[in-house]
């Protein structure tokens, strides 16, 4: 399977890249933000387009994907949610969120563990991971769900209405 | 490069002791040049210094500075200021020396550290020394026993990770031994041009790891094995083969090319086990190439001649050595010199060809050639000329252009000029285009060589000669160092050095001689041969020395002066 | 502060001074480049063009800025490391990486207020030379990141950015890097190693200081998102003027972000050292939850060392030394740093009585195992240990042996590392453990002495409440 880029996409690529006019390597994360945007995730072929789009070995491009927990490898769901983990999201509740959440979407987090951090649920709609300090622990928990922003997240039940 | 002038030079205080080091002399290697050795894992000099592994940590002090103003610190008599020690310890592989710098290997924080390291390195190790072939020579080990407490408080489950990873043909991974020194990737990425390795995941969870469907295929792969400090990569021909502590070492060199990589031969009870590079920052570095490394596996080959042999009536039959070369010397006798020729070997040590030369003397030999053997260069250390010993051939067999005249030779047989041959070392048929019908016009055939081949089936006397790790000698690579090859197997069954051969041979023709050893003969071609002159064999040393100019250099050697001159590396 | 209108529930705090966040939560503001030209925006960088570089710089430091990132260096300073006849492109990046778990104030600037960023950092770019700066921005924060450079394009489209700025023959480009998820990028040097493309692994300092050899090896300055918008201020006010602000060596204002056991908490722009502990937990925040006794506080980013509440502090030398409550503690960088702490990066972390410190501090190390970047050995191996231990901690499984090791494994850790980050995981194990040891050994079981115990994995709400 090869990797379908569009043809618009790859032009938006192409004017990231120019940002880095001293070394094309700098936009690994660029590059990997727009395919993971477009495909939802980062898949051995985006892994290896990359590299040939930046002239990289591909082990390069899988170090960068591997370390950031902000690149996924597996496909989440039509809605991915990320409740931050951390102190005071925690003292604010995030766990208890976390599993409202799974309990309300159906989601089973028992496999979960460092190399498999996503769980999806059975219908494929959602997807939900912990995440660390989200950065506005003043108003926890919070949570994102794909790159929409909520804080002070008391109800499970609001927040998945938002996302049918 | 000039000598350091006395104000390039700092005076810095290691373990209570001054000394003077030149500046930006890292304090690894200040230690280490007062024999002081400070435990480290991912420092080596060749490669660029990340400072990760923090084994090499160490207590420093500066002088103290006094607060404005209070009185200045005032110099004791031997002119050093008093030393204000840190309570932050430093990395010795990258900090580099400063004026009346105090630095203490030993004492509460230095060791504080290493033990600390220590256990942290060893929490997650599956800590299988008795399966590992490392055992012997791990520094996790090593500095375990000098640094470590003994005892882990460690009780937590272990990280589970990727074990017996193939990650190429050549080379083994074991990601639990991984102590994330990251020398295998700077390796790859730095000296062999060939980025496949890097590290995976992060954290307490990080693997090392080539991409999948990508593999360590280059020809140096197998230098990882070396410089990794634990036994997480590993060379599959050599996996467990033989324990370490087992071996004898011997200090040799390569013979697979005109570089001669300087090498360490591995052996026990005559068997050769492994091969690794050894440290000639004239020559080598501290690599060698895969294909030169492995091989030597035919040095145990069942075609090893074993017995001299003489040809009766079309079959070949195990003599002595007086019988096969009083043989030969009767046949030889029989026949004027201009219709001898001798083909000998540009692998054959100096010795061998200064026997040679001898030899084709006494013969009034009309002819006398080596083979040629041209490759291509791969740009790093692999020489295009794949004999060992070209300008050795030069210097003291006198050839201006070796291997140049074969087509003379063969013409010679052809003609029926050329009526006997004697090829020393060399297999005429597979490697030097002598087709066995040429060979049969022959009157007389005489071939030494380590093994069976079709130029020795068709020799009326067919001698064993020793192979390179088999004997001692000098050869000149292609710079022109003079490098010494040391014996370090005996050959199979009454398998001789080829000097010795030639030497004999030159005996059952009546030359006399009274050599018995081959630093004897070296003393005697150091007596003739002018670029010799003066010269002992003691004096060659483990790492050689330049001899000749020849203009030619290594690339590898060439990069790296150029990394050493841009502060990338230490050298 | 007069005729400026905040959204309801949004005021600023009366013992509040706003200056960076003057326009946070401000009605009828908006992130456009016409509403900040209505304020007066930009102007300060056309009073740069017009400065020598070398007085700009000499205002920052006259202003005294300390880094609001978490170290507190002197901004001005850190400008002037730069090697004097430095031949090489010279870059400025823009920390806007924010993620010191408790802290949570650049997140405004950035939504809310992106060209005063722009005019601050350009100012700054000028003052250094740097032709070429990035705003590197932490992925949580996708909607910034198209704020910002929205941002950039009417700056650009206004002559603010791009050739011959304003005139003047300096040019600067400005992009926004968006991160991926790592703390560790937090980290200057692991910063410029992800901005070229690579694992952020930080980089060891001799000889990689980011003034000399940052990115691509080329002399760096890093600053945070708030520090670069006080640069606006400084060139606006002066910066002697500047300096009146806030208490000697910690001069100006600050964002405090007071998160955890408060009844309201939130983000309050303080005059630094001039507000207590108490004003900002009591006044600013409401105080505790009703009912509740205070225990212990974090207070500047969940790496600073924990604060108990009923500590005294002595603080100050000689005839200047006096003696602190918790409550009495100033808000500066020098006083926090005597209390045995730090002010780091202005997050206030609040817990009260109800709290497990045990769970506190599992919850701390989870994040940092999470985090450590496994560069060098201390902190790879350490902040996972650490975090199995508290795991068994939580659960029950730990002998009181196991906070001996505990607190040893921080040691360990603290000052080895190749990164701040090490005394960033170890700090939180070794302060809870000074100060908290009862309550932790009370958490184990001595029956488990020497017995081979692993936790389960944590379950989701273990020791919570």
């Amino acid at each position: 399977m090869s990797l379908d880029i569009p043809s618009e996409l790859e032009a938006e690529i192409d004017e990231r890249i120019t940002h880095y006019p001293v070394s094309k390597r700098s936009a690994v994360l660029p590059v990997l933000h727009h395919l993971q945007h477009h495909f939802g995730y980062i898949g051995e072929e985006a892994v290896e387009w990359t590299a040939a789009k930046l002239g990289l070995e591909p082990i390069k491009v899988l170090e960068v994907v591997t370390f950031y927990p902000g690149f996924r490898q597996e496909a989440p769901g039509k809605y991915h949610i990320r409740v931050c983990r951390t102190l005071s999201c925690a003292m604010a509740g995030s766990y208890e969120l976390m599993e409202s959440i799974c309990e309300k979407t159906g989601i089973d987090r028992s496999g979960v563990n460092h190399h498999h951090p996503i769980a999806v649920s059975p219908d494929g709609k959602y997807s939900i991971e912990f995440a660390e300090c989200l950065a506005s622990c003043g108003f926890g928990p919070v949570c994102m769900v794909n790159d929409d922003f909520h804080e002070s997240v008391a109800d499970a039940d609001a927040l998945l209405k938002q996302y049918p | 490069m000039s000598e350091p002038t006395k104000t390039d030079l700092v005076d810095v205080q290691i373990d209570g002791v001054w000394h003077q080091f030149p500046k930006g002399t890292r304090l690894i290697e200040a230690c280490r040049q007062v024999g002081v050795e400070v435990p480290h894992y991912c420092y080596h000099p060749k490669l660029t210094s990340p400072g990760n592994c923090r084994m090499c940590l160490v207590e420093t002090g500066m002088p103290p500075r006094p607060m404005p103003g209070a009185e200045p610190p005032q110099p004791d008599e031997s002119g050093h200021l008093p030393i204000s020690w840190i309570p932050r310890p430093v990395i010795a592989c990258a900090n580099t020396v400063a004026p009346n710098m105090g630095v203490r290997t030993t004492g509460p924080i230095t060791e504080g550290c290493r033990q600390g390291v220590m256990e942290l390195l060893l929490a997650n190790h599956p800590l299988d020394c008795p399966i590992c072939d490392q055992a012997g020579e791990c520094t996790l080990q090593e500095y375990s026993v000098e640094h470590g407490k003994g005892e882990s408080r460690f009780r937590e489950n272990k990280v589970k990770k990727p074990k017996n990873v193939d990650v190429g043909p050549r080379v083994r991974l074991d990601d639990e031994r991984c102590i994330m020194c990251s020398r295998c990737i700077r390796f790859t990425d730095e000296i062999a041009d060939d980025p496949v390795l890097g590290f995976t995941d992060r954290g307490s969870h990080t693997v090392l790891a080539v991409y999948p469907g990508r593999e360590l295929a280059n020809n140096y792969s197998l230098n990882t094995v070396d410089i990794c400090p634990v036994g997480a990569l590993t060379s599959n021909d050599f996996r467990f083969q033989m324990r370490v502590w087992f071996m004898r070492e011997t200090q040799t060199i390569d013979t697979n090319c005109a570089t001669g990589c300087n090498i360490t031969v591995f052996s026990r009870q005559n068997r050769i086990y492994r091969i690794v590079p050894r440290q000639n920052n004239d020559v080598n570095s501290d690599w060698m190439p895969d294909s030169h490394r492995l091989n030597f596996h035919w040095i145990d080959s069942e075609a090893r001649l074993t017995d001299p042999m003489v040809k009766v009536d079309g079959v070949h039959r195990p003599a002595t050595w007086n019988e096969a070369l009083s043989v030969a010397a009767e046949r030889l006798a029989s026949l004027s010199g201009s219709e001898i020729a001798v083909i000998a070997s540009a692998r054959m040590t100096n010795e061998e060809l200064f026997m040679t030369s001898r030899l084709v003397k006494l013969l009034g030999a009309g002819h006398v050639e080596t083979v040629p053997r041209q490759g291509e260069a791969d740009g790093y250390l692999v020489s295009a000329d794949r004999n060992p010993n070209t300008n050795g051939v030069r210097l003291v067999l006198g050839l201006e252009n070796p291997g140049s005249t074969l087509d003379r030779v063969k013409s010679g047989i052809e003609q029926g000029r050329i009526k006997a041959l004697i090829v020393l070392q060399e297999n005429l048929v597979e490697d030097a285009g002598f087709p066995p019908e040429l060979l049969g016009k022959l009157d007389f055939l005489l071939a030494t060589y380590p093994l069976a081949n079709p130029t020795t089936g068709l020799a009326d006397i067919v001698l064993p000669g020793a192979c390179w790790a088999e004997k001692s000698g000098t050869m000149l690579n292609v710079t022109g160092r003079l490098q010494r090859l040391n014996k370090a197997v005996d050959g199979p069954g009454q398998t001789r050095e080829p000097w010795e051969i030639v030497r004999d041979l030159v005996h059952a023709l009546g030359g006399g001689n009274g050599i018995y050893s081959v630093t004897e003969v070296f003393k005697q071609l150091a007596a003739e041969v002018p670029e010799f002159k003066g010269l002992s064999w003691g004096q060659i040393g483990d790492l050689g020395l330049p001899l000749i100019e020849t203009g030619e250099t290594i690339p590898a050697l060439e990069r790296e002066k150029e990394r050493i001159a841009a502060g990338i590396i230490v050298g | 502060m007069s005729g400026i209108t905040y959204q309801r529930g949004r005021e600023p705090h009366p013992k509040e001074h706003r200056v960076v966040f003057r326009n946070v939560d401000r009605v009828g503001w908006d992130t456009g480049i016409d509403t900040f030209l209505k304020e007066g925006g930009y102007e300060q960088l056309k009073k740069a063009l017009g400065m020598e570089r070398s007085a700009i710089i000499e205002e920052v430091k006259k202003a005294g800025l300390r880094g609001r990132g978490g170290a507190g260096f002197p901004c001005g300073v850190k400008w002037t490391f730069i090697p004097p006849g430095n031949t090489k492109p010279v870059y400025l990046i823009c920390n806007a990486d924010e993620s010191e778990p408790g802290t949570f104030k650049d997140r405004y600037i950035l939504h809310q207020d992106p060209h005063q960023l722009l005019e601050g950092m350009i100012i700054a770019c000028f003052a250094v030379g740097a032709k070429l700066a990035y705003i590197y921005i932490r992925e949580e924060f996708p909607e910034a990141a198209q704020i910002v450079e929205k941002a950039i394009a009417e700056a650009h489209a206004k002559g603010f950015l791009g050739k011959d700025i304003l005139g003047s023959g300096f040019d600067l480009e400005i992009y926004v890097h968006r991160g991926a998820g790592a703390y560790i990028c937090g980290e200057e040097t692991g910063l410029i190693e992800s901005l070229e493309g690579k694992r952020p692994y930080p980089r060891i300092k001799p000889p990689y200081f980011p003034a000399a050899m940052g990115l691509y090896l080329c002399p760096t300055i890093v600053n945070n998102v708030e520090t670069l918008c006080h640069v606006k201020h400084i060139l606006e006010m002066g910066g002697e003027a500047w300096a009146q602000t806030g208490t000697k060596n910690n001069t100006g204002t600050r964002i405090l972000c007071v998160s955890g056991d408060v009844k309201k908490p939130g983000y309050f722009e303080v005059e630094v050292g001039k507000v207590t502990m108490g004003e900002v937990i009591n006044d600013m925040c409401g105080g505790l939850k009703d009912g509740r006794k205070l225990k212990a506080v974090i207070p500047g980013g969940s790496s600073a060392k924990v604060l108990r509440a009923d500590e005294t502090f002595t603080v100050g030398r000689g005839d200047d030394a006096r003696q602190l409550t918790i409550w009495d503690i100033p808000m500066d960088f020098d006083t926090m740093a005597a209390c045995g702490s730090m002010a780091g990066s202005g997050g206030v972390i609040v817990i009260d009585d109800s709290r497990s410190i045990s769970w506190v501090l599992n919850n701390l190390n989870n994040f940092y195992a999470h985090e450590s970047c496994g560069q060098c050995t201390p902190c790879r191996e350490g902040s996972l240990w650490m975090k199995k231990i508290t795991d068994r901690v939580v659960a029950g499984k730990a002998s009181p042996t196991d906070i001996d090791t505990l607190y040893g494994v921080a040691k360990n850790i603290d000052g080895r590392t190749i990164c701040a980050f090490g005394e960033a995981c170890s700090w939180p194990t070794e302060s809870f453990v000074e100060k908290f040891r009862d309550e932790l050994v009370a958490d184990t079981k001595p029956e488990l002495e020497g017995a081979l115990v692993s936790a389960e994995p944590l379950t989701a709400a273990a020791g919570l409440r």
